[in-house]
């Protein structure tokens, strides 16, 4: 940072004002941990069973669009009908991007993290469509697009029946949804360590052959895992829009899916970690803005950040060599996966 | 497809508006200029992954370089172009080589799985180029193009081929080098030894780590390249995240020509052609298809190479997997 | 023995790896022309010795001298400089190379910076030529089979000029008329002035073709013996240090009905080349079946067929009278009753980083009393284990430690008790005993007659002759995907099985035919 010119002391006092300086910027980064949690645990769900989700940003996507879809239409739906169904249709479209890459896995051996980034891209672009404002060629606008927004393209807010409501008034920009994520939370450490399923998940995960052996539909355990992981990355999305932004616009979704995988890394792929890597990251998040005010460093540096911090967790020999620290013997560092293109 | 062009640039034939947008110029030009960085980021793959390295990270590898050679290019804007451009290829090989030792480091020192360490590389790209990128800094002037002399007055083909910038042919002639190289010296045999059986190679007295360490560099160096192609000589300036997914179609047409760098030059210059496909489509308005649609064409394409043939091609068998010499654990 | 006359010196070497001792102060000498027998179980040491000699290990004390002089070898590069050459257990091939690329990989002869493949092309021809090693240059490796590939390997090392030659269990995998050719070959070898270290744990082998025999026992060595005075029963003695039973005991098999059966039972190999060609077998209950062939001729693929690892193109499979063609995993375990210890523990039959006891309910963790719906029992799942562990000998200091951190021997104890645990009709064993120590491979031994005297059909697939010839009942002999013949264990000899191994049947006469 000094590098740069920038006061690196003013940079964390800023950081940590946006992130804990007053109930306000606590209920920020509390807000800002929701995404976090999900695309997180999405991710370290797909690790579990030794899949690679890098399409968490698409499955986010997909699934803010599908709960804007239902968040719009039906009038008149009491909200007890309404905001489920909104949050199961963003759940559907993120469960929907999820299994595309386990299917085309399992049946033609595509690897899952060129088609899901692939899908990333796709996904955008179909987002895009939908709430396109037409062209100057006369194109059709897009079935989501809000007409009073004219130029620019953003679906309408989703009535007010669908909309997670907000936990507090203002100035606390928080919803309901830190609930449902917390809630996910532990429904998905159960399914994982105490379930038969969970079992069968990390079994695939840890040895697909012994797997198939033991007599795991390895097929099947790999594209319900992803469909399962595309779900929560999709679940996020819809809190996202019925909680926060209340409407679609192409510029919402843009780094959640690298985030995720740097959260569910940080975490160690446990649940509970996936929360506290959550919290740090939801810190940082909210104290950016902050600094990049007070000091003038860029908010992009938390990526910089990130980047290391997912270097540093992810290859615990790094950590050892730094500390001088004689590694143990014949222990493989961090996590592993089926890191193979092929389907053997 | 070179022969359709020259029947529809000199006949009649040229008068089908759908034959011009598949067949025409234009289409093989941009095609030729889409498939470039894919080249290069997929020589990039074959040479970490012949050697036994997945390389995820080309993307950000690209992103590297293509940052790089901006910086060095408006830092040298006052120089003489050539040289100020040369320097400034020079620095996106520095850096896309330092991205690739940073994977080859992580992943063999430090052990980390190979798919996470491009992982690293790919956010650390994208986050350093966005904190340092000077929204203000514009990049004077870029490659122009170099007609050999009598091959660029052949009709068509001449345009086509033989009248492009200097990295363009950069490029296709290491597709050729590559090749020799892999199948026809001593560093080549080596290094498929490494990727297929490196204790094989390790009997033999060869220093796998070492030849994993010099491919992953150099191929860090190839990716850079296709960044500094971008900046330097297709786009002229950087944006943020302009590798748009280049480096991952990279890895599909790397996939999908079996690891060898003809059939990567062949898959490559088809997703380009997806791209100039997309182009000449929008451009041409002769369909009303949503243009998002039509802009998922080269993404949906590299998911179908990707499906079709993974199961009939055969990758290095000892990819992905850290290799320790026997010795040493005490 | 005076130093001068002997072309390698290992003094005193000691290896520690984590804190086990590999080798324990070891001390051998080899003289020039000389064929030393190392003879040991597995796990005694061997090979970590002899990596250390061919660069792969550093000693963590002691030294070599090579012809005399005091030598450190650091890496092969080393050993190859000093003349050392050597053939690994498992080939350092490289699968899809040719013969010529294999053979000159990291000693390339190179003309204007491009690989000369004609010269050495040439070279290996005029070895192939002067020692009897019939090779194609330019046949790719995974073409050839394991007997030419291991020609390659010599060619290899006396391409690259080695005069001492450590052959690292060289017979396991080849027919007894193929070890005849290799020995032949040693002998030239011998006869040209070579020295040869011949590592194994075969003891007819070591006493037909070793001029000297060393024993280690524990990484340590524990005698040497005169391959003219010497007896199997004592050098099994020396190896194993304690009396051995060389035979198991068992009584007369009382076949009941059939509980396997296949029918021209057809498949394809991962490649999609076909491996099977119309398999047609039965299993009794009671009775051991054992299924004789050198590597790769189809048995793994059986193996896999039956028990629902891989599909079959064509033909039936039946257990227990059912139809269990294409069945899953779990179909043939639970309706065919079938137990299953597979050829590679590590690959199949655990997951290394799962608790011994979760490893032990692998097959069995969604049925009560493991589950309760789709709620995993700890407890039960633990006690369960407690008893197996306590069963089955497996020694381990807890049933929480991971299945990993135990010694081969009890991996294995442990896949056993797993499977021989459940009600059984049919057990199929592939190679129960590969990679295990002595003690283990009697208990396991034991186990599988035990369940054959309950009335349990047993399938033995084994590379090792003599554990079908000590176990089976009667013994069936793959070659090139099919049965090519059958024998009962009274009548069957080692060199009757040998040609059927070879392709031969009975019938024919003559030599037995080249695989190439």
């Amino acid at each position: 940072m000094w590098l740069s010119g920038d006061d690196p002391w003013l940079a964390y006092q800023g950081l940590f004002q946006g992130a804990f300086g007053s109930g306000r910027a606590w209920s920020t980064t509390v807000r800002k941990m929701i995404p976090f949690i999900l695309t997180g645990l999405s991710v370290a769900l797909a690790f579990k069973a030794g899949l690679f989700n890098i399409g968490a940003s698409g499955q986010f996507v997909m699934g803010s669009v599908f709960s804007v879809a239902v968040g719009i239409h039906f009038e008149g739906l009491p909200m007890l009908l309404h905001l489920p169904l909104a949050l199961l249709a963003g759940m559907l479209g993120g469960i929907l991007w999820g299994a595309i890459p386990g299917i085309l896995k399992v049946t033609t051996g595509a690897h899952e993290v060129i088609v899901t980034i692939m899908l990333n891209y796709v996904a955008a672009l179909f987002a895009g469509w939908t709430v396109y404002a037409g062209g100057t060629q006369g194109q059709t606008p897009g079935p989501l697009w809000d007409p009073t927004a004219r130029a620019i393209s953003e679906t309408p807010d989703v009535l007010e029946s669908a909309q997670l409501p907000w936990l507090f008034g203002p100035p606390y920009r928080i919803h309901y949804g830190v609930f449902i994520a917390l809630a996910v939370v532990v429904v998905i450490w159960w399914l994982m360590s105490k379930t038969t399923l969970g079992f069968e998940i990390r079994t695939a995960g840890q040895n697909p052959k012994a797997a198939r052996y033991a007599g795991i539909r390895v097929e099947r355990t790999v594209v319900l895992t992803m469909a399962l992981a595309g779900g929560l990355a999709g679940l996020a999305g819809a809190i996202e829009t019925l909680g926060l932004n209340h409407k679609f616009a192409p510029e919402f979704g843009g780094q959640v899916g690298f985030d995720g995988i740097t959260v569910a890394l940080l975490g160690q792929t446990h649940p509970f970690g996936v929360v506290l890597a959550s919290f740090l990251f939801g810190a940082l998040d909210a104290g950016a803005a902050k600094m990049q005010f007070e000091s003038g460093v860029a908010a992009d540096i938390i990526q910089v950040i990130q980047a290391l911090v997912l270097a540093f967790v992810a290859a615990p020999m790094i950590i050892r060599t730094l500390l001088r620290l004689k590694s143990r013997e014949g222990e493989d560092g961090g996590l592993s996966m089926n890191t193979r293109w092929g389907n053997s | 497809m070179l022969f359709m062009a020259v029947l529809v640039e000199l006949t009649s034939l040229g008068e089908e508006p759908w034959l011009r947008i598949l067949f025409g110029v234009s289409a093989l030009n941009f095609t030729l200029r889409s498939a470039i960085p894919l080249i290069l980021g997929a020589l990039s793959g074959i040479l970490c992954e012949r050697s036994g390295i997945i390389n995820i990270g080309i993307e950000g590898m690209m992103l590297a370089g293509a940052f790089a050679g901006f910086v060095a290019k408006t830092a040298t804007n006052d120089w003489p172009l050539m040289a100020s451009l040369l320097f400034s290829v020079l620095m996106a090989l520095l850096i896309g080589g330092a991205m690739g030792f940073l994977h080859a480091s992580l992943s063999i020192r430090f052990r980390m799985d190979q798919i996470i360490s491009g992982t690293v590389i790919i956010i650390l790209a994208a986050g350093l180029s966005a904190y340092l990128y000077d929204r203000d800094a514009i990049a004077e002037g870029k490659f122009s193009p170099l007609a050999l002399p009598f091959l660029s007055e052949i009709p068509v083909l001449g345009s086509v081929l033989f009248d492009k910038p200097l990295l363009t042919y950069l490029a296709l002639l290491l597709v050729v080098v590559l090749h020799i190289a892999l199948f026809h010296t001593r560093w080549g045999l080596r290094t498929r030894a490494v990727g297929e059986h490196p204790r094989a190679a390790d009997t033999e007295g060869i220093n796998v780590n070492r030849l994993r360490y010099i491919n992953t560099t150099l191929g860090g160096m190839l990716a850079g390249l296709a960044g500094a192609y971008l900046v330097l000589e297709a786009v002229g300036q950087f944006q943020e995240g302009m590798t748009a997914g280049r480096g991952f179609i990279s890895l599909a047409a790397m996939i999908f020509g079996n690891w060898t760098p003809f059939g990567a030059l062949g898959a490559a210059t088809l997703f380009g052609y997806t791209q100039a496909l997309q182009n000449e489509l929008l451009l041409a308005g002769v369909t009303n298809v949503p243009r998002q649609f039509i802009s998922m064409l080269p993404y949906a394409i590299t998911i179908i190479a990707v499906t079709g043939f993974v199961g009939r091609v055969r990758p290095p068998a000892a990819i992905g997997k850290t290799y320790d010499t026997e010795g040493g654990k005490e | 023995m005076s130093e001068a006359s002997s072309v390698l010196e290992v003094r005193n070497v000691c290896k520690r790896f984590k804190g086990v001792v590999a080798n324990d102060n070891v001390s051998l000498s080899l003289k020039p022309g000389e064929i030393l027998a190392l003879l040991g179980e597995n796990g005694a040491g061997k090979s970590t010795l002899m990596n250390i000699v061919y660069g792969l290990y550093q000693p963590t004390s002691g030294s070599l001298q090579v012809r005399g002089r005091e030598v450190r070898i650091r890496s092969p590069r080393d050993a190859i400089r000093l003349g050392i050459g050597m053939v690994h257990q498992h080939f350092q091939l490289v699968p899809v190379m040719t013969v010529v690329e294999n053979v000159m990989l990291g000693s390339e002869v190179t003309s204007q910076g491009l690989l000369d493949r004609e010269r050495v092309a040439e070279q290996i021809l005029r070895l192939s030529q002067e020692y009897h090693l019939e090779v194609d240059p330019s046949a790719l490796v995974e073409d050839l089979p394991v007997g030419i590939r291991q020609r390659v390997e010599i060619i290899k090392a006396l391409y690259r000029q080695a005069d001492i030659l450590i052959l690292d269990e060289p017979t396991a995998v080849l027919t007894p008329q193929e070890v005849d050719g290799l020995f032949a070959v040693m002998d030239l070898l011998r006869g040209q002035g070579k020295s040869i270290i011949f590592i194994t744990h075969k003891l007819k082998e070591v006493l037909r073709i070793a001029d000297r025999i060393a024993v280690l026992r524990r990484g340590a060595v524990v005698g040497e013996a005169d391959p003219h005075a010497a007896t199997e029963a004592h050098l099994a003695n020396l190896m194993v240090g304690r009396e051995v039973l060389l035979q198991v005991e068992k009584s007369e098999a009382h076949p009941g009905d059939v509980v396997l059966e296949t029918r021209e039972l057809q498949a394809a190999n991962d490649l999609g080349e076909v491996c099977l060609e119309g398999v047609n077998l039965q299993v009794r209950a009671g009775e051991i079946v054992g299924v004789a062939g050198v590597q790769g001729n189809g048995q793994t693929e059986l193996v896999e067929v039956l028990t629902g690892l891989r599909p079959a193109a064509r033909g039936q499979v039946r257990m227990n009278g059912l139809d269990l063609t294409n069945a899953s995993p779990r179909e043939v375990s639970e309706e065919g009753q079938c137990g299953h210890v597979p050829e590679d523990r590590h690959t199949y039959g655990m997951v290394s980083s799962y608790s011994v006891a979760e490893n032990l309910v692998l097959t069995a963790y969604a049925k009560p009393p493991f589950a309760k719906g789709v709620s995993v029992q700890q407890a039960a799942i633990e006690s369960h284990a407690t008893e197996l562990v306590d069963q089955y000998d497996v020694r381990t200091p807890s049933v929480r430690v991971s299945g990993g951190s135990l010694s081969g021997g009890n991996q294995q104890k442990m896949v056993i008790a797993r499977e021989f645990s459940r009600p059984l009709k049919l057990l199929i064993a592939a190679q129960p005993t590969r990679g295990v120590d002595v003690g283990s491979i009697e208990f396991i031994h034991q186990q599988i007659v035990a369940k054959r005297d309950e009335g349990v059909g047993v399938l033995l697939v084994s590379a090792e002759l003599d554990e079908i010839l000590s176990l089976a009942d009667r013994i069936v002999v793959m070659y090139r995907g099919a049965i090519i013949g059958e024998v009962s264990r009274e009548q069957a000899t080692r060199q009757q099985l040998g040609l059927l191994m070879a392709g031969v049947r009975s019938a024919d006469a003559g030599t037995p035919s080249e695989r190439q």
